[in-house]
């Protein structure tokens, strides 16, 4: 078996080119992936108006004003202007113009986050959190029907679990290069996934996304009377929320870093496989 | 390959183009009375679904002394600014009373005394405010469902009206004062009390004296403060903005559980 490094080390013969098409997504997974998209999308900018309206995190069982604030973004007056900033714990950064103070219809607000990346743009806890649990309605069941799918369908055990070899530790290493070359799988190589997309995916698919959902659903007074364990779980409704704000992050993260992989490995082919389920693969032999 | 710098372009110029639709867009779309409408049905599946998971009698979490908070918060009204209100408070609650009527049997008129006389109910408990904070607190109080028993409730009784003594927007019409209402379920749920003792002391004017609701399986803004008359009634349509309460009736859900 080749690795797809070594494909790179042959100089490009053209136009000895083979592109063959096979399907890569099924109907489920592609349409579960968009209406995620969708989702996630509205939840993470209805989630910042809803932050807005107490821009402080706390670790621990209760937390308010006089609490001690493990992140905080707040705003600071000077003599001359008010200057936003963002407390991470014993770092203060100044972010004046985009945290703490930004502009809203070009003046200048006392906001956590700006107006461009929150639902409605104005101030609206009540509108932000309507959206919010429309969108985590159904985020859930859109989870549920790809849980449900992947598991009968054997979409996790075929294309998600990786299997031995790729997780060699040479072979991790490899990929790992591969990728800050952006040197990515072709032939029959390409067909699967590489370890580290599988690593990734089994992360946000049964870590980051399931971690998201439980906190938060320990933010509800309500199910944490029917679900006592769910705050001991995350040791308190204020930490819950700590850890729901940190882990939208890290799908942020894990979104940018996709969305460039997406690129570079091949727009066009990415974008037409997740919509149409075809695939383009180049076979050995050829390059570029 | 020579039109891809073309094509990226292009790529570009849509990504920022449709960035900035869907930025107005949204506004557009918050603003929209259809898509409100929509967004609103998800306060039903909420309740459903928490009504489905909770038991009835399923008990908010208690804490323990050591779990309090060391400041609790004050939220809201916390000075109510009427005549009537600062002669109350002037003369210790002597002359306050409870008032309990619409859909009841027995109407009642209930001394902060006469509520003390009502076997009481302590608990720490933990306060989830809207906006995302919590502290914990320890409330002493009447279980509200004795005192509905006292009253007696008539046939077509669905909700209770919690009317209260202070103005949280400034209105002339009155529109501005505080008013919150709950089903019978949680009117019954042993953990809803008439509080008017607050960490081992009368419950503080900051907080709501000389009554305050406890509903703990809920949000913040649904712990009326300042109780002056509970209502039973079947509907609260007619009311203010016939949303069931002060925060409700501009834009917050009914049914806080969430």
């Amino acid at each position: 078996m080749t690795t797809p490094s070594s494909l790179h080390q042959t100089e490009p013969t053209r136009p000895a080119e083979r592109r063959r098409f096979i399907r890569r997504h099924s109907k489920t997974v592609r349409a579960t992936h968009w209406l995620n998209v969708l989702c996630l999308s509205f939840l993470l900018l209805s989630g910042l108006q809803i932050f807005n309206a107490h821009p402080r995190l706390y670790w621990g069982k209760y937390g308010a004003d006089s609490d001690k604030a493990f992140i905080a973004i707040g705003v600071t007056q000077t003599e001359k202007a008010s200057r936003g900033f963002l407390q991470v714990g014993s770092l203060h950064i100044n972010t004046t113009g985009f945290l703490g103070v930004s502009k809203e219809d070009s003046s200048e607000t006392e906001r956590a986050f700006p107006s461009w990346l929150t639902i409605p743009s104005y101030h609206d806890l009540g509108a932000g959190r309507r959206w919010h649990f429309f969108f985590a309605w159904l985020l859930f069941l859109n989870g549920a029907v790809y849980l449900a799918h992947g598991l009968w369908r054997g979409h996790f055990r075929r294309d998600l679990l990786p299997n031995e070899g790729q997780l060699a530790p040479r072979h991790l290493w490899r990929e790992v290069l591969d990728h800050a070359r952006l040197r990515f799988a072709r032939g029959e190589e390409a067909r699967r996934y590489n370890a580290l997309q599988k690593l990734s995916y089994l992360v946000v698919v049964f870590g980051l996304l399931p971690l998201m959902v439980l906190t938060g659903l320990t933010m509800s007074p309500g199910l944490n009377a029917a679900f006592h364990f769910l705050p001991d779980l995350f040791g308190g409704r204020p930490s819950a929320r700590t850890i729901h704000f940190i882990t939208a992050f890290l799908l942020v993260s894990f979104v940018i870093v996709h969305v460039v992989m997406v690129l570079a490995s091949g727009l066009w082919n990415n974008l037409r496989s997740m919509v149409t389920g075809q695939y383009a693969i180049t076979d050995e032999g050829s390059d570029k | 390959m020579n039109r891809t710098p073309s094509r990226r372009k292009f790529l570009m110029g849509l990504a920022s183009g449709a960035g900035a639709l869907a930025l107005s867009g949204c506004d557009r779309l918050a603003q929209n009375a259809g898509v409100d409408a929509v967004l609103r049905h998800t306060e039903q599946l909420t309740l459903a679904g928490q009504r489905a998971i909770l038991s009835q009698r399923a008990l908010a979490r208690e804490f323990t002394e050591a779990d309090l908070s060391p400041v609790f918060r004050a939220n809201g009204t916390q000075m109510p600014d009427s005549n009537e209100y600062a002669r109350l408070l002037e003369g210790n609650f002597i002359d306050w009373r409870l008032q309990v009527d619409g859909l009841v049997q027995r109407p009642q008129s209930l001394s902060i005394g006469e509520l003390k006389r009502f076997p009481s109910r302590t608990q720490i408990t933990r306060h989830d405010c809207v906006e995302g904070w919590s502290a914990i607190g320890k409330w002493q109080g009447v279980p509200l469902a004795q005192i509905l028993d006292a009253a007696g409730l008539k046939p077509g009784a669905r909700y209770v009206l919690f009317h209260c003594a202070d103005d949280l927007e400034k209105a002339l019409d009155g529109s501005g004062r505080y008013y919150e209402s709950i089903d019978l379920i949680d009117a019954y749920h042993p953990q809803t009390i008439l509080a008017y003792g607050m960490n081992g002391k009368d419950l503080p004017v900051a907080h709501g004296a000389p009554l305050r609701l406890r509903v703990e399986r809920q949000l913040g803004y649904k712990q009326a403060k300042y109780l002056m008359r509970i209502e039973v009634v079947d509907s609260f349509e007619m009311l203010f903005g016939g949303k069931g309460g002060f925060w409700e009736d501009r834009g917050y859900e009914w049914y806080a559980g969430i």
